[in-house]
């Protein structure tokens, strides 16, 4: 037996036994989802322990260096380990911008005691990050941010104002990008800093959604003193760390575009419309499921492959656009698609039927997954850019 | 299982590559277009082909072929596509070697193979009758007569057909003209009495023929693999020419990309490449992306095949609908960014653009093959 073979029965066996029935039943909405942080209540105690045993394996951030809490895991075992959990319908224990974002750019560009004093937390879900980038006037144009953080000898003050900050109120850290040299062209005056919410000065508006949800805010600064140590990477160099964590921002979002525990169109509309002759009774709609899953199927495939390809460099580094591109606007195609396979069951709104209209909502909330992140066209943009290589500014 | 070609993969690639840009480029196409040439392919190319070893790509080593996978086979395809060479490599070395090494006993391997391989018989599968793919739908028909078959009716879209020394045909044994039930395929002599060949040039300049079959006979060990239940055997061929003819769109579609992507890059207008165009630069970011996507599905299809022959279905049919698709959305792309340029005969985009329609069409185009896997799916 190969070491990858024995390393899936071994993580099986593991799963079966630590892994809690409850924490094995689809998602089905929002509040299924663990976030974790310091505010987190639990929805179950299954939850909790579901959380606490992974993050004591490290696998919360399978491949990340054990040193810092991670499983350690090569990409060939967490694919092993991915899989596995696939297989038993195990949940993702922790949902974590921590994990997506913030951990691999610490990893690349932190210092020894930012990585020790950063990372352990974000694998036990102790602490939550959201991430200041996105300001008023800097959205597509995010270099033109003007947020400030002034050298104050022993800290930074920092003034000003960001936009769409994902769970703001409800995130113990921010990421932040702030402008140190004005005077510097836009690029070149920007640094990365992290700070706690709780800092007095920084103050959250929940902005509704039309989901009719607040999974964002308006964040304020306002004379808020931040540790000279807390920047992460060169001073005015933030960009380099802005766009490499970006890179990890995209696959996150453009995993989105993956079938995996997702709710098949297919199945659903075998139920609000019946089967004639053993297919849809809706030919063209079936078609249109039937066109999107060869899509589906072939963007995971792709995934896969840029995956491969980036471990045996090969892949070109704006890869992520391409995926983050294809994956949002599949995710949108997927639930245009779902709302026409519920029909008026889907539109319901309020009430236990719907769960809160949670298909409806959540096929509003997948418009922002071509905006999110850099918009479609930001993605299109780079890789004409930087892949294609075509000319023009 | 990674989704990328290994060393040895890479390496036959790289040697497919330089061999088929050198000795069979889109040039050599349209001299044998334009001199209506009679078999429509350059046979000294064809033995060099043996040479190499290509034809016995698929071909267990114990009868002189290279015994090589699926990802190999698909390797060189997508060269095939690249230059839009002409030969009869998915026919004979593909198609041909499938059907026998699965479905012929050892001694009539022993006969056909070696002589496959070296070039001196041509396979070809003989499956469509009507203008749609539709590999059920088998009304020729094949009667016990003594101690074999007589065999009646007709074939259409038989690529290579015209050249064949050798037709894998489909035939009707028993059920009904859409069951899968009682069909059973049968090696045919290109030459027996009763069957008469139809050369058809197609648009892309490529040949196959169509076929009528009066009153011919064959014995009983013409059979492949069970009589009546030749169905699987069919379909494990077919998956094998689907995933063969998905690389080659693959390789149509990242060709006819890169030359519009030197031409965005070498045309001027308004005094600027027009490459410089954000609403072209998007549209062929997109298609990058589909292109991508496309080359992932495909390679899967390859590595599955080489991997559980008989669970390949539906990765088959993801890889030819969205090669399908893709590659016609790459020649139609590439038409309109050369604008006048590309209606012209005498640039080759449009060459591109007549090979992808064939290809789409050859083994079930993208509507099929969605539709086949929404039947997978139970939908
Ligand atoms: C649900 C959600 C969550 C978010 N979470 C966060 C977060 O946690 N933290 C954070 O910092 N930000 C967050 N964002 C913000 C997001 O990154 C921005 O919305 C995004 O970058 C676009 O900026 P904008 O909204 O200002 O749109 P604009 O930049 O004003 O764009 C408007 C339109 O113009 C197009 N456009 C702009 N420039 C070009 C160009 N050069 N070429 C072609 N078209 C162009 C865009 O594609 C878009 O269609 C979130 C957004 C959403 C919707």
């Amino acid at each position: 037996m190969s070491d990858l073979q024995a390393f899936r029965h071994e993580t099986r066996a593991w799963l079966e036994a630590n892994c809690p029935a409850e924490m094995r039943e689809p998602v089905r909405s929002e509040g299924d989802v663990c976030w974790g942080g310091r505010r987190w209540t639990f929805q179950s105690q299954a939850q909790r322990q579901w959380l606490e045993r992974m993050a004591e394996a490290g696998w919360t951030a399978p491949e990340w260096p054990r040193a810092y809490g991670g499983g350690g895991l090569s990409r060939e075992e967490a694919k092993v380990l991915r899989a596995e959990m696939a297989k038993l319908g195990c949940r993702s224990p922790l949902n974590s911008f921590g994990i997506w974002m913030l951990g691999p750019a610490l990893l690349r560009y932190g210092t020894e005691d930012q990585k020790r004093a950063y990372l352990p937390p974000i694998v036990r879900g102790e602490i939550r990050w959201c991430q200041g980038y996105s300001e008023p006037n800097a959205g597509s144009d995010l270099a033109s941010l003007q947020t400030r953080a002034e050298d104050r000898g022993d800290h930074w003050l920092v003034n000003g104002q960001k936009i769409w900050t994902s769970y703001a109120d409800q995130a113990d850290w921010i990421f932040c990008l702030v402008r140190t040299d004005p005077a510097a062209p836009k690029h070149l005056g920007i640094s990365f800093i992290l700070f706690d919410m709780e800092s007095p000065g920084v103050s959250t508006r929940p902005i509704n959604l039309i989901s009719g949800k607040s999974p964002f805010c308006e964040t304020f600064f306002d004379n808020v003193q931040v540790p000279k140590s807390n920047l992460v990477g060169e001073l005015n160099r933030g960009w380099d760390v802005a766009k490499y964590l970006l890179t990890h921002e995209r696959e996150m979002i453009s995993g989105m575009g993956n079938l995996e525990g997702s709710p098949s169109i297919g199945a659903l509309a075998t139920r609000t419309l019946g089967l004639e002759g053993g297919f849809l009774a809706d030919p063209m709609l079936r078609g249109q499921i039937a066109a999107f899953d060869v899509d589906a199927i072939a963007f995971r495939l792709a995934m896969e492959r840029t995956g491969d390809m980036a471990k045996a460099r090969q892949a070109h580094p704006a890869a992520s656009s391409m995926l983050k591109y294809y994956g949002a606007e599949l995710n949108k195609r997927r639930f245009e698609l779902l709302m026409a396979a519920g029909g008026a069951d889907a539109l319901e709104w309020e009430g236990e039927r719907s769960r809160d209209g949670d298909l409806a909502r959540s096929w509003l909330r997948t418009k922002a997954n071509s905006i999110e992140g850099g918009t479609s066209e930001i993605q299109l943009n780079i890789v004409a850019k930087r892949i294609l290589e075509l000319p023009g500014g | 299982m990674s989704l990328i070609l290994s060393e040895e993969q890479a390496m036959l690639r790289d040697t497919a590559q330089s061999f088929l840009a050198e000795n069979a480029p889109v040039a050599h196409l349209r001299e044998l277009r334009d001199r209506h040439d009679a078999d429509g392919f350059s046979r000294s190319l064809w033995a060099t082909f043996a040479e190499l070893g290509f034809t016995g790509i698929l071909a267990p080593e114990a009868h002189g072929g290279l015994g090589l996978g699926h990802v190999e086979a698909g390797v060189v395809m997508e060269q095939i596509g690249r230059n839009l060479t002409p030969s009869p490599f998915l026919s004979s070395a593909l198609l041909t070697v499938t059907a026998l090494v699965r479905g012929a006993d050892e001694a009539r391997q022993a006969e056909w193979l070696p002589k496959i391989i070296s070039g001196e018989l041509i396979g070809a599968l003989a499956v469509d009758e009507g203008p749609k793919h539709r590999p059920p739908a088998v009304s020729l028909r094949a009667e016990r007569a003594g101690t074999g078959f007589r065999l009646n009716g007709v074939k259409s879209f038989v690529v290579d057909g015209h050249v064949a020394d050798l037709l894998v045909v489909a035939a009707r044994t028993g059920g009904a003209p859409v069951d899968q039930a009682g069909l059973t395929l049968f090696v045919v002599d290109a030459k027996a009495p009763g069957l008469t060949v139809e050369r058809t040039v197609m648009v892309d300049s490529h040949n196959a023929a169509r076929l009528r079959l009066e009153n011919v006979t064959v014995d009983a060990d013409a059979v492949l693999g069970q009589a009546d239940g030749g169905w699987t055997l069919l379909e494990g061929v077919l998956n094998v020419g689907r995933a063969a003819v998905a690389s080659e769109l693959v390789g149509v579609a990242d060709e006819v990309f890169g030359r519009t992507l030197s031409y965005l890059r070498e045309r001027k207008q308004f005094g600027r490449a027009i490459g410089e165009f954000q609403a072209l630069q998007h549209r062929a970011a997109h298609l990058y992306t589909e292109i991508e996507i496309a080359k992932a599905a495909v390679i899967n299809s390859l590595q599955t095949l080489d991997e559980s022959f008989e669970g390949a279905a539906a990765a088959v049919s993801v890889a030819k609908a969205k090669a399908g698709s893709v590659a016609s959305l790459a020649v139609q792309e590439a038409v309109q960014m050369h604008g006048g340029m590309g209606m012209t005969d005498e640039y080759d985009i449009g060459l591109y653009m007549k090979r992808d329609r064939v290809l789409n069409e050859l083994f079930g185009d993208p509507n099929y093959h969605a539709d086949k896997l929404a039947r997978l799916k139970g939908y």
